[in-house]
């Protein structure tokens, strides 16, 4: 497949807002889940430390 | 032999999911940068839906993707009312958000595909009301999980939920040859040859492998942030807290 052109390629033909529009949204969602994890992550990891300085556990202890 | 069973403790569980998840999500982004080269510049222009065919290959991989981790989620919750062991449950709950994503993606890039080969974004057909079942079945199993505080009742039950609603997925996959649908039957089958150009089948296949591994990868890393939500009081998390973010 061969395109004219850069602007033939964003085209698609006259269908644009169907093709990129799903791309686009496809794209979007997995950005979200991403950012949307290492948050999540971040804040496990936030509250393990506060449960610690709660307890009094100075942090880098083994409690094991 | 391996001892599969310590396998299934959160503790064993947690350090592999986080050496393997990025080897998932590196094998993803090769899939999909060669899936997109194929899709955009090697698949030629479709004789009927001339460019508009595109959405193909986000829509067959995101829709089965969907359906495979509804039932990837529905074995693990068997696993885990059968076994009784927490992880499993929790990798029924780490899948659960990544199907529900791609239940509502593959509607989105079918309405986007509908308007200009049917002329419609929506119709109550029965392959694309079933998969809106689907995500409702994928929205159940989330807002069940975060309406019961207790984590293990919540899992037994999301875990019923899960069992039962697998029911829908084969319905949605044979709702194209059971009913006379709008929606077109399979162009791909194990039992005959792809009914497309060879190009645009391989496209969409490594598509598919792409969201596969990228499933994978993002269910592994939720799966720990849940491990580290749910294990909490376990000594062996709190050396844990200091970890990179």
């Amino acid at each position: 497949m061969s395109w004219g052109g850069a602007a033939e390629f964003f085209a698609m033909g006259g269908y644009a807002p169907y093709v990129w529009g799903s791309y686009a949204v496809v794209a979007l969602c997995i950005v979200v889940e991403v950012l949307g994890l290492r948050a999540r992550r971040r804040a496990a990891l936030a509250r393990l430390r506060a449960l610690a300085g709660s307890q009094g556990r100075p942090a880098g202890e083994a409690t094991a | 032999m391996t001892n599969w069973l310590r396998l299934s403790s959160p503790q064993t569980f947690y350090p592999l999911a986080g050496q393997m998840a990025p080897w998932f999500a590196g094998l993803a982004a090769v899939l999909a940068a060669a899936g997109l080269h194929i899709a955009f510049f090697v698949a030629p222009t479709d004789a009927q839906q001339g460019e508009s065919y595109r959405i193909i290959f986000v829509h067959v991989p995101v829709s089965w993707m969907s359906m495979f981790l509804y039932v990837v989620m529905a074995g693990w919750a068997a696993i885990g009312l059968a076994f009784n062991t927490r992880l499993s449950h929790m990798m029924a709950a780490a899948l659960a958000p990544t199907g529900a994503m791609f239940a509502f993606l593959s509607l989105w890039t079918g309405a986007l595909w509908g308007k200009p080969t049917w002329g419609t974004y929506w119709v109550w057909d029965a392959r694309l009301t079933s998969e809106l079942v689907l995500l409702f079945l994928y929205l159940g199993f989330l807002a069940l999980h975060a309406a019961i505080d207790d984590p293990r009742r919540a899992d037994k039950a999301c875990a019923v939920l899960a069992l039962v609603g697998v029911v829908n997925v084969p319905i949605i996959y044979f709702s194209v040859q059971w009913w006379n649908t709008l929606h077109q039957g399979a162009s791909v089958s194990v039992t005959r040859a792809p009914s497309m150009a060879a190009a645009m089948f391989a496209g969409m296949l490594v598509m598919v492998f792409a969201f596969w591994m990228y499933s994978i990868a993002v269910a592994l890393v939720r799966l720990r942030a849940i491990i580290l939500e749910r294990e909490r009081h376990a000594g062996w998390v709190h050396e844990l807290r200091g970890a990179p973010a």
